[in-house]
């Protein structure tokens, strides 16, 4: 099962969630998604060891999708 | 020899005449006056001058290692718990135990080892000598220490070089400088991003 996580005050929330074989849960996950793009959410999806790649579409075929809020020098 | 004074003595008649005696009284009071003159001016200044250089790269060094100081996090106990949990999800096994022992978690990097806390991240330049102190982290001071690092470490792995521009710079310099300036607990893990610095290639940085 596939994840889009949000990276939170919680820890963590899971947003959606999906299998490749379900059109219906990958629909709803890529609307949350979007909803969550449209907030100021980066979404990050790792790529190898030490490797991270920034998406702008739900990649379905990922197993965990991370969203994480803009960083700033401080 | 009964010499024939100089005819120039006239144009200095005011003078007295040299010989011995006068000679070591005019020594003695050359050096009286330098000393009382000089000496007390250069002590303090040369002392000045080296407060100055030993203080001032000391508050930029804290400076520097305050990017990394623990502070106690405003997130519930559990929050915190999730928090490390995902963080631990996306390193390795060494990783989760540096983080476990002093906060920071190691990452690799082609500009040299990163050491990210939650507020801030070390980069120990390849060679292990020296470090950049970058101040840097999310606008959300509810966010557990976990997520925060998360936030950091994944930006870190998109974009090295974006991470460090983006990044505030508070420090640069030699690491023992700001090893004595780091929390106890802390210091290991200057010390394995030191060790994993020297592992890297100078020459293969971009």
């Amino acid at each position: 099962m596939a994840r889009l996580i949000r990276m939170d005050q919680t820890g963590h929330t899971t947003v959606a969630e999906w299998r490749a074989d379900d059109p219906e849960a990958i629909e709803a996950a890529v609307r949350a998604f979007r909803e969550e793009l449209d907030r100021g959410y980066f979404a990050m999806v790792s790529t190898g060891e030490g490797q991270a790649e920034q998406v702008r579409e739900l990649p379905v075929d990922a197993d965990l999708v991370i969203l994480r809020l803009p960083i700033s020098g401080g | 020899m009964a010499a024939e004074p100089l005819p120039e003595l006239a144009a200095v008649h005011w003078r007295p005449r040299v010989d011995t005696q006068r000679l070591q009284r005019t020594d003695a009071l050359w050096t009286a006056t330098t000393i009382a003159l000089v000496e007390p001016l250069a002590v303090p200044v040369t002392l000045a001058a080296f407060a100055h250089a030993w203080v001032i790269p000391e508050l930029y060094a804290q400076r520097g290692a305050n990017v990394v100081r623990p502070k106690r996090s405003r997130a519930p106990v559990e929050a915190e718990a999730r928090s490390v949990g995902l963080l631990g999800d996306l390193v390795g096994h060494e990783a989760r135990e540096l983080h476990a022992g002093t906060g920071l978690v190691l990452e690799r990097g082609r500009l040299g080892a990163w050491l990210v806390g939650p507020a801030g991240a070390l980069l120990v330049r390849p060679g292990g000598r020296r470090v950049l102190c970058y101040c840097v982290g999310v606008n959300d001071p509810e966010l557990p220490s976990g997520d925060r690092i998360a936030h950091l470490l994944l930006a870190l792995r998109s974009d090295e070089r974006g991470f460090a521009t983006v990044a505030n710079l508070a420090f640069s310099g030699a690491r023992w400088r700001v090893r004595r300036r780091l929390a106890a607990a802390t210091r290991p893990a200057l010390d394995a991003g030191a060790a994993a610095a020297r592992l890297l290639d100078t020459r293969a940085t971009p």
